[in-house]
């Protein structure tokens, strides 16, 4: 199907409301309507979605405050499903659930009076890269504009191919301006996409190549591919909005869609003037010029939230189709779930676990699913990577958004209450967390000839798990009846935490930290602690070697600063200075 | 009621059902969703309700005075045609109400200059102001370790028998913003006789100053109408915030006696409960009330909130206090083992956190080296405590010197900068003073979070400890 164009607003069919309970909105007299058709409700045009069809009766989801909303009310119909008008703009916009622009509304949000679609008057520097008479087929490249620091391609749309029957010469077009014709079909910069449907790529590709996250952590434990899925499970205050703000900040992703969703006002804010104050390390542009927000946070219109996951979404396909790597971040995934819920309740419908739709499952999976590595329609090479926070209640993580959300995702971050507590950030539990794109992501650095990569990683995993059972004998037994080479052990689980998982997203210096100083930091650690076996090995006390100095090692990732070779040979020296105390024990 | 009467659009006699606190009208057309309502029956004072849904003629309205003593036939409802608004404006300081609004100090009903939907409206993001001046509250333990920014919403979460309510009170009687203008907007809901009391007296100044508004809803006024109270609250807060600039501190105790309303509607519904037989919806409820605080760009008013919550048993995961703090911005910690050393407040530090306190205190907000000497103050005090169960398991001879030294610094710590008194206001200086005399029972090297400027200017040893 072809969408370029969003159908004109014909009002052909007037419906009327028959019951207001909330957002759950009955409506009668709406013949040939079809599910998932928007309508406008009531004198002030809310914004409502086609949720069930009873015979006569129509049930719709409003997107919006029904306050004031009455029986009689007049239903129109807008003959098209939830849309995002994708174009250039984009980019350092901040919009709310439905994609409605915020920039440009008032302080304060008033239901019925926003609307979609971005500012048609902004000029665009067009460069056409076909020539008249190309033949083209959908998702070909047709020309681009340049969108902050981004090349935005304009692509032939979904459904057309033919030849280049006409093609605009370079120069400013604004946003209403078509820019070339195919098979007759005019080409604009921008068209509609409903959300719902997920966008076609010509093959789905393993994602085999790693997101760089800057976190540690995830980078050297619980990796994570482009293309791939992760959720950050946690109670509150265990740090799932700092650790996925580090990420959009920091990961080498192209685009960033940010979806605050049903989460605080005053973290939006702060993110955004972060993100409007912080450049790109890699462009020289602001952080925010990759970035898309999507902000609908906890007391805006509960419905919204539902659409706003999948309005970004699409935004994140829109930029893989041009051949980037996008990376979507959700906070938090729950609320959205609770917006299901919620309206599952009104609704009547036959309530699963813990008053959650029988459905849960299944939306979870397939919103999980629109993450993927592809071979874009075009022939490019694109992704879209999905990271979402879960908010499970009561911290218990059993219950059903945590217990199906782990499931269908590739990564699992899952946040301790304890290890937050004790201020170790990102309260990351090794215990509880997994990766599935560990093995994928070895090969890849092995294809790179580092074939140590994944020796590390093993090895830290390992250290971590007994230190945790050594430690949890000696709290029993005392530390003095282990033996020499265990208690070393337990001291490298300490190096391990403290040297190197442990990163303040506070920290001038640490907040963020590239591949090669975080291999350098792993490979100090891993030295300094061969060095202290060795020392027993050789007959030392253990208790000797407990009492060096390791305070260099520690702190090397809050002084080491910077990611070129001069931070390296500092983390070296570090080492250096600790293996030197630890040799001349004897 | 004050909120200026629209012209009843709708008006039918005789309920068609009457459920818990729910009234069911029949027969009555063009009733709008979440429309204001109010009951007349021929004898007792008017009562006030909210339509929860409408279906063709058929109006569920929720009754904020609850329905005893109701009787369907002579049950007069008439629908104001709009939602619930009230007046707004300055007549608002210095008066005391009840969880309605009504007055109960005997003024005349509070007039304003133009009425205000109490539902309120989302602050689009966009416009909002990341906040990051301290409210002063003049309590150490606070102002040190967990400081009020403002805009932020800093719950306190207490159990039964703790003095939560005398703290938020405290707070509300001596919070400051540097002299710019500055008001307290109080809302009580359930609260017993003897508290309300206590609470009035305790800001009689603020309010004979004309910077208190004061609503309390007690435990044996109507429960439903607590719903409202809280909006009302806010509504009023929100005004004289943003439109005539000043500094609002909201503080609002009890939100779980406000739930347990939530909870009574939701069940006289027949909805499917949730966890505790808590709706489901209750975090988004809770974050219609807890997001009305922050700054706006461009403005120079703020809305800060306290909300004060009791931890049914204790527990933490109990959906009021779960779902608080998923909105909130950090908590304060009562805890019983404080409160068992004689010390007040009773703050738990090491369980509390102010997440907002980094933008909101240091260099060019508070003190140069408060965020240090906080970051210190908890460092030490969670080795402290590590030290204390190793106390407790090997005696306190088997410590190291240093360790012991560690008790001791718990000892100053609580004795020195945490406990005062229940009218005491402390400046921020004197607190962080108190703050570097704990810290001095420790030997210099053990305070490694501090730099050698900080240390040259505030580090004074006790003889023997460095
Ligand atoms: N990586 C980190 N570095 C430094 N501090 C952190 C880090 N992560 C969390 N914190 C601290 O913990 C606080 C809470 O973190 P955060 O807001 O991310 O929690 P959350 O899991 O998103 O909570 P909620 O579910 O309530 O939104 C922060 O304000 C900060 O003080
Ligand atoms: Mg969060």
């Amino acid at each position: 199907m072809t969408v370029t164009a969003r159908p004109a607003d014909t009002r052909r069919s007037v419906g009327s409301v028959t019951r207001v309970d909330g957002p759950l909105v009955e409506i009668r007299g709406l013949d040939g309507v079809s599910m998932s058709e928007l309508l406008h409700l009531g004198p002030h045009d809310l914004l409502a979605e086609v949720v069930s069809l009873t015979g006569s009766s129509v049930s719709a989801q409003a997107y919006e405050y029904t306050g004031g909303l009455r029986p009689g009310d007049p239903v129109v119909r807008l003959d098209h499903p939830l849309s995002a008008r994708l174009g250039p703009g984009l980019l350092g916009g901040v919009f709310d659930g439905l994609l409605r622009p915020l920039d440009d509304a008032g302080t304060w949000l008033e239901p019925g009076q926003q609307e979609a679609g971005g500012d048609p008057s902004r000029m665009w520097e067009w460069t056409p890269d076909v020539v008249r008479g190309s033949r083209v087929t959908d998702g070909d490249v047709l020309g681009h504009v340049i969108e902050g620091s981004l090349e935005h391609r304009v692509m032939v749309p979904v459904g057309v191919s033919g030849s280049v029957t006409d093609v605009r010469a370079a120069g400013s077009v604004n946003g209403a301006d078509k820019v070339a014709r195919v098979d007759g079909v005019p080409v604009g910069l921008g068209h509609w996409w409903p959300v719902r449907r997920p966008r076609p790529a010509a093959e789905r590709r393993e994602a085999a190549v790693p997101l760089q996250t800057g976190q540690r952590v995830v980078d050297v434990l619980f990796p994570l591919a482009r293309g791939s899925s992760a959720a950050v499970p946690g109670g509150f205050g265990t740090g799932k909005t700092m650790l996925l703000q580090q990420i959009a900040k920091w990961c080498d992703a192209d685009v960033i869609v940010y979806v605050g969703c049903g989460e605080r006002g005053n973290e939006m804010a702060d993110v955004l003037d972060d993100l409007r104050s912080i450049v790109d390390p890699r462009t020289g542009g602001r952080l925010m010029d990759r970035t898309v927000i999507v902000a609908n946070t906890s007391n805006m219109p509960m419905m919204a939230r539902e659409a706003s996951i999948y309005a970004a979404v699409t935004v994140a396909e829109y930029y893989r189709d041009m051949g980037y790597d996008a990376v979507v971040i959700a906070d938090s995934t729950s609320r959205w779930a609770e917006a299901l819920r919620e309206f599952a309740s009104r609704t009547g419908a036959l309530p699963a676990e813990e008053g959650y739709p029988a459905s849960l499952a299944s939306a979870l999976a397939a919103f999980y699913e629109r993450a993927g590595r592809v071979r874009t329609l075009g022939g490019a090479d694109g992704s879209v990577t999905i990271i979402g926070a879960v908010s499970p209640q009561g911290g218990d993580l059993t219950e059903p958004v945590t217990a199906h959300t782990e499931r269908f995702v590739r990564t699992l971050w899952t946040l301790d209450r304890d290890l937050a507590y004790a201020r170790h950030y990102p309260a990351v539990s090794w215990v509880g967390s997994f990766s599935r794109d560990a093995d994928v992501l070895a090969a890849w650095h092995a294809g790179r000839g580092d074939s140590g990569w994944a020796r590390q990683r093993a090895r830290v995993v390992s250290l971590l798990g007994s230190a945790d059972r050594l430690a949890e004998l000696a709290e029993l037994m005392g530390v003095g009846a282990l033996p020499g080479h265990e208690r070393m052990v337990l001291l490298g689980g300490r190096l391990v935490r403290e040297g190197l998982l442990q990163q303040s997203a506070l920290s001038a210096v640490d907040a963020w930290c590239g591949p090669e100083r975080s291999a350098a930091l792993l490979t100090a650690t891993l030295d300094v602690l061969d060095a202290c076996q060795a020392a027993v090995a050789r007959g030392i006390p253990a208790a000797s070697v407990e009492e060096v100095d390791f305070t260099p090692v520690l702190r090397a990732r809050e002084e080491a600063a910077g990611e070129g070779d001069e931070s390296r040979h500092a983390i070296a020296r570090a080492r250096d200075l600790v293996l030197a105390e630890v040799e001349a024990l004897g | 009621m004050t909120t200026g009467l629209a012209w009843p659009r709708v008006e039918r006699l005789g309920a068609a059902e009457l459920r818990g606190p729910l009234l069911v009208m029949s027969g009555v057309s063009g009733v709008g969703w979440d429309e204001f309502a109010r009951i007349r029956t021929p004898e007792g004072p008017d009562r006030h309700g909210l339509v929860l849904a409408v279906d063709r003629d058929l109006a569920v309205v929720e009754v904020l005075e609850g329905t005893e003593g109701l009787r369907p036939e002579d049950t007069r409802v008439s629908f104001d045609g709009a939602p619930l608004r009230i007046p707004v404006g300055e007549s608002w300081l210095g008066r005391t109400c009840n969880g309605r609004g009504e007055p109960v100090d005997g003024g005349p009903p509070v007039m304003g200059d133009r009425l205000v939907p109490v539902a309120g409206l989302p602050i689009n993001p966009v416009r909002r102001q990341p906040p990051a001046e301290p409210v002063l509250t003049g309590i150490s333990a606070i102002d040190a370790l967990t400081t009020l920014v403002r805009g932020q919403k800093l719950p306190v979460f207490s159990v039964a028998g703790l003095p939560h309510l005398e703290l938020a009170t405290q707070v509300a009687a001596q919070a400051s913003v540097g002299g710019e203008p500055f008001s307290v907007v109080f809302a009580g809901m359930g609260l017993t006789h003897p508290d309300a009391d206590a609470v009035r007296d305790a800001l009689e100044e603020r309010s004979a100053g004309d910077e208190l508004v004061l609503l309390v809803n007690t435990a044996d006024d109507p429960v439903i109408e607590r719903i409202l109270t809280p909006r009302i609250a806010l509504t009023v807060a929100e005004h004289l915030a943003f439109e005539l600039g000043r500094h609002v501190l909201v503080v609002m105790a009890d939100m779980t006696s406000y739930c347990e309303a939530v909870r009574e509607v939701s069940a006289a519904r027949g909805e499917i409960p949730g966890r505790r037989a808590y709706p489901g919806y209750l975090y988004s409820d809770l974050a219609s009330l807890y997001e009305r605080c922050g700054r706006i760009r461009g403005m120079p008013g703020s809305v800060t909130l306290v909300p004060v919550l009791t931890m049914p048993g204790g527990d933490i995961t109990h959906p009021v206090p779960d779902l608080t703090g998923y909105i909130t911005e950090g908590q304060i910690v009562l805890s019983n083992e404080v409160d068992a050393r004689g010390v007040y407040p009773p703050i738990d530090p090491l369980g509390s956190l102010s997440r907002l306190m980094r933008r909101g205190a240091g260099a060019g907000r508070t003190r140069d080296d408060h965020l240090d000497v906080a970051a210190q103050l908890l460092a030490a005090l969670a080795h402290a405590q590590q030290v204390r169960s190793l106390a407790d398991l090997v005696g306190e001879r088997a410590l190291g010197a240093t360790d012991r030294l560690y008790l001791r610094f718990e000892e100053a710590f609580y004795r020195d900068l945490v406990d005062q008194r229940k009218d005491e206001a402390r400046d921020l200086g004197d607190t962080l003073d108190r703050g570097w005399t704990a810290l001095s029972v420790l030997p210099r090297r053990e305070l490694s979070m501090l730099d050698t400027a900080q240390i040259a200017a505030h580090y004074s040893p006790a003889e023997g400890s460095s």
